[in-house]
């Protein structure tokens, strides 16, 4: 009893306006001698209603981390909370409850369902979880993402950024504690990419929405609030809002070194 | 190429174990088949070949006829005067004669009969010195010597509690007699199966089994350097007609062909057949599961065409691939044969028929033809699939998402479907319809049209997966949810793969569907004469209903007060107009028992039949031109002959009834059968069906343990009891195919959840539980397998109304029995459940993280 209480006191002491927090996170792969360690010590606050970018090269960590922040992966050590829940301990059925109702995800390669239509795709949260969608709501959501005409189209008939574009509406349907973005314009040219981080933008700005966001593209750093850069698994910088050009200058810093 | 090919097998070790279950099971039917009726055969032959062990010739009876309607008939005994004719042969070394039964009762400590099941309870007679010729052996005590002894086989010693020196009661003819158990014995090396024998010494036989001074066989050893054929010349003029000598070897040969034989190849054509359909089954999961995993190997092959591999280089890595699963199927099959071989005994024992066994027979034959059936059923199976390999362009490596080019031929596609279809339903029309046709054509007509129509269906049933996936999906989507509506709309992604993995279950379901109905057809037909015929208040039949009982149990209830007309059918058979037949005969009181319409003549044709009278039925006067005061010549077992008279004609039910094509009395029947037996007595009681009346009748009978006394409904309830067997054997085997398609349905859905790795990372990371994953795959294996039974059981009444129609003349009506039909329902919703255990626990096993990374 005594020890459940004791990390979500600890929780908001340490940090009221965190809604995903994580404490010194570590992450091992493997056993021994031949044992690969992506996350050294990791410790993260993600503020409410920012967009949070976290850049770092390849094998920095960054992917991991984002996964054990999304409840998708399990630290070796430390501690994550998500909206005031440790997730420590959880069952597999009550962490999958908590990312359903906390957590969005949009995904380098889109991920939707080839037999739903574009609408039927931006529900399936709410479906899953047997909820019905506010109808205003849904309507809004399908206008800001620029699909009320493609609402009947499978994702055969979509292009990749309209596609990208359904898998956000799906991100945001549930409005989650956190979206959780994994390069999300990796499998795009560069004016769609331009499209989707503005609305990316848009729906941390208009809808207050928490989003984290793992890229390794610059531009799409660029678009926010606070960037963390990652590598061989420590963050190594946190930087403010910055332009592409200061972004790849701290990118270049972090290579050389 | 080879090596990649094999290697490729090696890297995919479950799914060549998935297809290879399709065909496992189906060549172990064939296995099993052949096992075990070589090992039933052998049984037979390791029996009659040991019953005339030393005996170089053999004098037997000599019937008119060996067989009526597929039964044995028992030979005419012979004097035992010829005996000691035989003895003074200058050729003899050694004769002795022994008298036999299959009729000879032993009676279990309950006071009940020993039951047999349809097996024979063997009789007969040792002498001492006919000890060298005695098949048997003693395994305890002393062979019978003397009225009062009796040696009893050590199965039914064993199952009953029986040891030397107990008393059994035997039965042969009238009350049973209790006898001193003197010894056991036992056929070395073969279980007689359902059957039981007794051994008494040969005055006692003679008088139990009603045969005084009369032999039924005598065994001959010859002097040295004298030759079979010398001594079969020798031994010929002294001969009657109705007697014959053969060598020991032909007696055992014949004995075994007019007793086993057809039993034997009935049991082989019979399982047989459903080894075909299961394999039939097996080559559509095959077929199936190989379309799945080529188009999931799209990239790989896209590769090796890259690398220079040619479209023929391709297609025979396809088909090696086949044939390496084919060959380790077959050869798993085989050897899961001889498990099957011991199943399929137990079945047959369940519905009483219970064969002698040697140790198992695995023959030459049994490996030949499992292994090439099976791997050839899989080749033919694999061609398809490789072809489509075959257009994979090399353009697939590199490209995202790439789907296969359509064939050339594609565009006939429909077309082609839908003639197969109607050329099947013509086909199945013809053959159940045609009636200007013969009995071949149409037969080989309705097989064809059948396996077309199974094929037509398959290829057309594509085009109503998203139909019927709407309809049985609903409650799908209202029981189960998110689950369910994807569930639904996953069994429609790739309509062609559902139907196909439908259309495995659909030919199971349709022939479960088929029996179903044309059984039910059959036992109204059945139930409808029995109703109209039997108005008696009691029966007595024999304890198995359908052996016939001695005379003597229905003589026992003449005269007794309170029961009144007793009427006996006696059963035997005769030579007549041509065929050997079945002989019925009755008495002048019928009327009371059974009734019946007279077309021409009435009730008092019975009492009128005389030393020269017969009636028949309306159908058998017209089909034989026969007119009141015809004449027809009966030729008894024993060869001799009597002429008889049309005196009646009836319109017989087209369900049946107990009277064979002619019906004689039983004044004449006895006249010539020497210990007459009766099919089943009837009689009426005052007041009718009464405890105290049953009383009366079973205190009747109480001499004669074979005897049962039934009331009108259980008589009816007994002889309705075997259609009911057969159906619940027929049901049993079709069961395997059934669990084929299971597979089928098992390896579409192990391979669509491989296929949809990712998506099922994203679901589980958008907040489906590992639950809602094992419903959604739960869901769709149910949709999948209702498909398959919907179709199932469209083809099933379709071929039901046609072949009912077909044989609408024999009574049995086309009626869908609703509530078997919603069994199969519920099986087929089983079978979905079934079916989805180990995918849906792989799909909810799988780590999100991986899955969503998954290439």
């Amino acid at each position: 009893m005594e020890a459940a209480t004791v990390p979500a006191v600890d929780a908001a002491e340490r940090a009221p306006a965190a809604v995903v927090a994580a404490h010194d996170i570590t992450r091992r792969y493997g056993e021994g001698d031949t044992a690969v360690e992506a996350l050294r010590g990791v410790t993260l606050d993600v503020q409410q209603g920012k967009l949070t970018a976290v850049m770092g090269p390849s094998g920095s960590g960054k992917s991991t981390l984002m996964h054990i922040m999304a409840a998708l992966d399990r630290p070796t050590s430390g501690t994550v909370w998500i909206a005031g829940t440790q997730l420590g301990g959880l069952s597999d059925t009550q962490i999958t409850k908590l990312r359903r109702k906390h957590i969005g995800f949009v995904f380098q390669f889109f991920n939707l369902l080839p037999m739903l239509t574009a609408e039927e795709n931006v529900l399936l949260p709410l479906t899953i979880a047997g909820e019905k969608p506010d109808e205003a709501w849904r309507e809004d959501l399908l206008k800001k993402v620029g699909l009320t005409d493609r609402r009947t189209h499978r994702p055969a008939e979509l292009s990749g950024g309209q596609q990208q574009r359904v898998a956000i509406a799906r991100a945001l349907v549930s409005r989650p504690t956190v979206v959780f973005a994994d390069e999300p314009t990796g499998n795009l040219d560069s004016a769609t990419s331009a499209e989707i981080l503005e609305l990316m933008r848009d729906s941390v700005d208009s809808l207050g929405q928490t989003t984290v966001m793992v890229t390794h593209d610059p531009r799409a750093a660029a678009i926010a609030d606070r960037i963390l850069f990652l590598d061989d698994g420590l963050i190594v910088r946190d930087m403010p809002r910055a332009e592409p050009g200061e972004v790849i200058a701290a990118m270049d810093e972090l290579t050389q070194n | 190429m080879l090596t990649v090919a094999l290697k490729g097998l090696a890297g995919r070790k479950v799914r060549a174990l998935l297809t290879a279950i399709a065909i496992i099971l189906g060549v172990a039917m064939i296995s099993g088949t052949y096992v075990l009726t070589d090992t039933i055969n052998s049984g037979f032959n390791t029996i009659f070949s040991r019953s005339y062990q030393n005996a170089d010739v053999v004098i037997s009876g000599k019937a008119a006829f060996d067989t009526a309607n597929g039964e044995s008939v028992e030979p005419p005994s012979m004097p035992q005067s010829l005996l000691a004719k035989i003895q003074k042969l200058p050729g003899v070394a050694l004769a002795a004669g022994s008298v036999t039964t299959d009729t000879l009762k032993l009676i279990g400590k309950d006071g009940k009969v020993i039951s047999t099941g349809g097996a024979p309870s063997l009789g007969f007679s040792v002498t001492n010195a006919g000890q060298p010729f005695n098949p048997t052996k003693l395994t305890t005590g002393k062979w019978p010597h003397g009225p009062d002894q009796v040696v009893i086989d050590k199965a039914t010693a064993g199952g009953e509690g029986f040891h030397v020196g107990d008393r059994i009661g035997v039965q042969a003819f009238g009350a049973a007699r209790q006898l001193q158990i003197s010894g056991i014995a036992e056929f070395p090396g073969v279980s007689v199966g359902g059957a039981t024998f007794a051994i008494l010494d040969q005055p006692t036989a003679q008088q139990l089994f009603h045969k005084p001074g009369q032999l039924d066989g005598i065994r001959v050893q010859s002097k040295a350097g004298v030759k079979p054929p010398a001594l079969l010349s020798q031994i010929r003029p002294l001969l009657s007609s109705t007697e014959i000598v053969r060598t020991g070897a032909a007696q055992a040969k014949k004995d075994k062909d007019t007793q086993a034989g057809g039993i034997i190849s009935f049991l082989r054509y019979l399982l047989l057949a459903f080894a075909g359909v299961a394999l039939f089954v097996g080559a559509f999961v095959i077929a199936n599961t190989l379309a799945i995993t080529i188009a999931q190997r799209m990239r790989e092959f896209a590769t090796l065409r890259t690398l220079g591999a040619s479209r023929r280089q391709v297609m025979w890595s396809v088909v090696v691939e086949a044939l390496v699963i084919g060959i380790l199927g077959s050869v798993a099959g085989l050897f899961l044969g001889l498990g099957l071989a011991k199943l399929l005994n137990a079945l047959f024992v369940a519905i009483g028929i219970d064969l002698p066994q040697g140790s198992t027979v695995f023959a030459t034959r049994t490996v030949v033809v499992s292994l090439l059936v099976g791997t050839i059923v899989t080749l033919i199976a694999s061609v398809r699939p490789a072809r489509r390999a075959t257009r994979v362009p090399p353009i697939a490596a590199v490209r995202e998402g790439s789907v296969l080019p359509v064939s050339r031929w594609a565009k006939y596609g429909p077309a082609t479907s839908l003639t197969v279809l109607v050329v099947a339903i013509a086909l199945t029309c013809i053959g159940a319809l045609a009636s200007g046709l013969a009995t071949g054509p149409r037969l080989l007509a309705l097989g064809i049209g059948v396996l077309l129509l199974f094929v037509g269906v398959s290829m057309n049933a594509s085009k109503v997966v998203r139909p019927l996936a709407a309809v049985l999906g609903a409650p799908a989507q209202t029981i189960g949810g998110a689950p369910g509506i994807l569930a639904r709309d996953n069994a429609t992604r790739n309509p062609a793969r559902t139907a196909s993995t439908a259309s495995a279950l659909m030919i199971g379901l349709a022939l479960v569907t088929f029996v179903a109905i044309f059984g039910a057809g059959i036992r109204s037909s059945f139930e409808d004469a029995v109703n109209k015929l039997f108005i008696a208040d009691y029966a007595v039949t024999s304890t198995n209903t359908f052996t016939p009982i001695e005379a003597q149990a229905g003589k026992a209830l003449v005269g007794r007060p309170g029961i009144n007309d007793v009427t006996a059918i006696r059963a035997g058979s005769a030579r007549y107009l041509g065929s050997d037949n079945d002989l019925t005969a009755v008495q002048p009181n019928l009327n009371k028992g059974v009734e019946m319409e007279w077309t021409q003549g009435s009730n008092a044709v019975p009492g009128e039949l005389g030393l020269d009278g017969f009636f028949a039925s309306k159908n058998y006067v017209k089909d034989h031109h026969l007119s009141l005061g015809s004449p027809v010549t009966l030729q008894f077992p024993s060869g001799k002959k009597t002429t008889v008279r049309l005196k009646g004609v009836w319109d017989e039910p087209k369900g049946g009834s107990p009277f064979s094509h002619i019906t004689i009395s039983t004044q004449l029947f006895d006249k010539f059968t020497p210990r007459p037996r009766d099919e089943m007595v009837l009689a009426n009681t005052p007041g009718g069906v009464t405890d105290a009346n049953t009383a009366r009748l079973d205190a009747a009978e109480k001499g004669f343990a074979d005897a049962k006394v039934q009331t009108r409904d259980e008589f009816k309830h007994n002889f309705e009891a075997p259609i009911n067997k057969i159906l619940n054997l027929l049901y049993a085997l079709l069961a395997l195919s059934v669990i084929v398609s299971l597979v089928g349905i098992i390896n579409t859905l192990v391979l669509t959840v491989f296929e949809r790795t990712r998506e099922l990372g994203m679901l589980r990371a958008v907040g489906m539980t590992r639950r809602q994953v094992r419903m959604m795959i739960r869901y769709e294996s149910i949709v999948t397998s209702l498909m398959g039974a919907a179709l199932g059981m469209v083809v099933g009444v379709f071929l039901a109304a046609l072949v009912t129609h077909a044989l609408s003349s024999s009574g049995i009506v086309f009626a869908v029995p609703g509530l078997q039909i919603v069994y199969f329902v519920l099986a087929a919703v089983v079978v979905g459940i079934l079916a989805a255990v180990i995918p849906a626990r792989r799909a909810a096993r799988l780590n999100v993280l991986e899955a969503l990374q998954y290439e």
